[in-house]
């Protein structure tokens, strides 16, 4: 949760009077709300924590980061199902958490 | 060093080894503020990479972490009461409370759920009325400013049934506690590059000079951070201490002066107590009063709840530097990533997750590359 990751913007629009984005981190899509950097524009980069666009990234330094956190494990973390992963480690079947 | 074959740039990777090993005359001390930096500098075993002069010292800077365990419990009861929608991020689930965590709430029926986004939970908040939905915000100064804007549109938009149980914490105050104990050995910082890109890089000078300690804007990857120790390690050699960014492609030194305005208006600075450490004056935010209706804290008459912090956990010793995660009698047997006695051990931003995590034991440096890694 700690991290953030870089992602590129594939199309704005604008939602409930807020500025949203749809974003790629590398394969995985989210909306994430543009409203701190509001001028950014699609295609380029920009540093994403828990939804939000915080700064502008260069695309090589988006790449170099992405694979970094990949490599890490860290995607995984921040966009895997986290009750799978929270009842692997409390030692129960990852699978009948996830259906609760 | 069989470690610099996994690098991006081995090429690079050496060069900046070998202009550390060619500068370092004398044994420094340097503290990497974030458990993201932490985790990388252990994956990529980049401390014994360096000379034998230059010591890595695990920061504090893990939000899981340093959540007090008082904040956890009160979490706990929140999300057991009927009729209320508890959202938090994923990484909270097992962090634990007196007895049981958030995980284990679920199992008992309560109404957990994970959220990617503070802004999904508002979604939830609109989408069920007649429900109490409260987000738990924790985090540092990268955190605070999507929560700070997700109580500031709960507010336009009118959605009463939604609250935030805050307990955010600032940088800044954490390293001035450091250097004000004792027993530091603390003589530089890298600090902790994404909470710069937000907050810029004007608290550091202050702190810098007063504590003649230098301060290098870092990143996360092994180059960035190679980079970070090169930029302080000179300093320190040359004897200055001044503020220094070496992660300028994402930080700017006036930060994002959006999120900025946001925290001011959302949130009032406040003392806040570190789990482990216990409390630092001014290092935290709470929601300022124009914002009570949205404190989940008001709203559930949580104040009154105060824990005291298992004796035998010792992560407040390794969030502050003064152990190693394999020096505690309870690292690797009676706490593990699966039974963790501390939020570092159950955070993988924890110093103590990352030293399980890669098999680090401190062992002589040929013994411990045998042994790693294990992803």
């Amino acid at each position: 949760m700690c991290l953030a990751v870089p992602g590129k913007v594939l199309d704005i629009e604008e939602r409930d009077g807020t500025r949203m984005a749809t974003v790629d981190f590398g394969g995985v899509v989210k909306e994430v709300c543009l409203e701190y950097l509001p001028d950014l524009e699609v295609g380029e980069y920009a540093i994403v924590h828990v939804g939000f666009a915080l700064q502008r990234l260069d695309e090589e330094s988006a790449r170099q980061t992405l694979e970094l956190f990949a490599e890490l494990g860290m995607l995984q973390e921040e966009f895997g199902d986290p009750w799978e992963t929270a009842a692997a480690e409390a030692g129960v079947d990852p699978v009948e958490e996830v259906r609760k | 060093m069989k470690y610099i074959d996994e690098f991006q740039d081995p090429e690079l990777a050496r060069r900046l080894l070998d202009d550390i090993h060619a500068t370092v005359t004398r044994p420094w001390a340097l503290m990497e503020v974030c458990g993201g930096q932490t985790h990388s500098i252990i994956r990529h075993g980049i401390d014994q990479l360096l000379p034998d002069e230059v010591e890595l010292i695990h920061g504090p800077g893990c939000p899981v972490c340093v959540t007090p365990l008082e904040v956890i419990d009160k979490a706990l009861e929140i999300a057991s009461r009927p009729g209320v929608i508890f959202c938090s991020f994923g990484d909270m689930l097992r962090v634990p409370g007196t007895g049981r965590d958030l995980f284990q709430v679920r199992g008992e029926g309560g109404d957990v759920r994970v959220v990617y986004s503070p802004l999904d939970a508002l979604r939830i908040a609109q989408q069920n009325p007649d429900r109490e939905v409260v987000f738990f915000g924790i985090g540092f100064e990268t955190t605070a400013p999507p929560n700070a804007m997700t109580v500031h549109q709960a507010r336009k938009l009118g959605i009463p049934n939604f609250s935030m149980l805050v307990s955010h914490v600032r940088v800044p105050p954490a390293i001035e506690a450091i250097m004000s104990s004792p027993s530091c050995r603390v003589q530089g910082f890298l600090a902790a590059g994404h909470v710069c890109s937000v907050m810029g890089m004007g608290e550091y000078p202050e702190l810098a000079e007063r504590f003649r300690v230098p301060i290098v804007v870092t990143g996360f990857e092994p180059l960035d951070i190679l980079e970070g120790v090169r930029r302080a390690v000179r300093q320190l050699e040359r004897g200055e201490h001044t503020v220094d960014n070496a992660y300028a492609r994402a930080v700017r030194p006036e930060g994002n002066p959006a999120a900025r305005a946001m925290l001011e208006d959302v949130f009032e600075v406040t003392d806040r107590a570190w789990r482990g450490i216990g409390v630092i004056p001014d290092s935290g935010w709470r929601l300022s009063s124009k914002y009570r209706d949205h404190d989940a804290e008001h709203r559930f008459s949580v104040g009154g709840i105060q824990t005291a912090e298992p004796a035998e956990c010792r992560s407040g010793e390794v969030l502050q530097g003064l152990l190693k995660p394999h020096e505690c009698e309870a690292f690797g047997t009676l706490c593990t990533p699966r039974t963790p006695l501390g939020a570092t051990m159950v955070s993988s931003e924890g110093a103590c997750a990352a030293y399980y995590l890669y098999r680090r034991l401190d062992l002589p440096a040929t013994k411990a590359r045998e042994a790693t890694p294990v992803v």
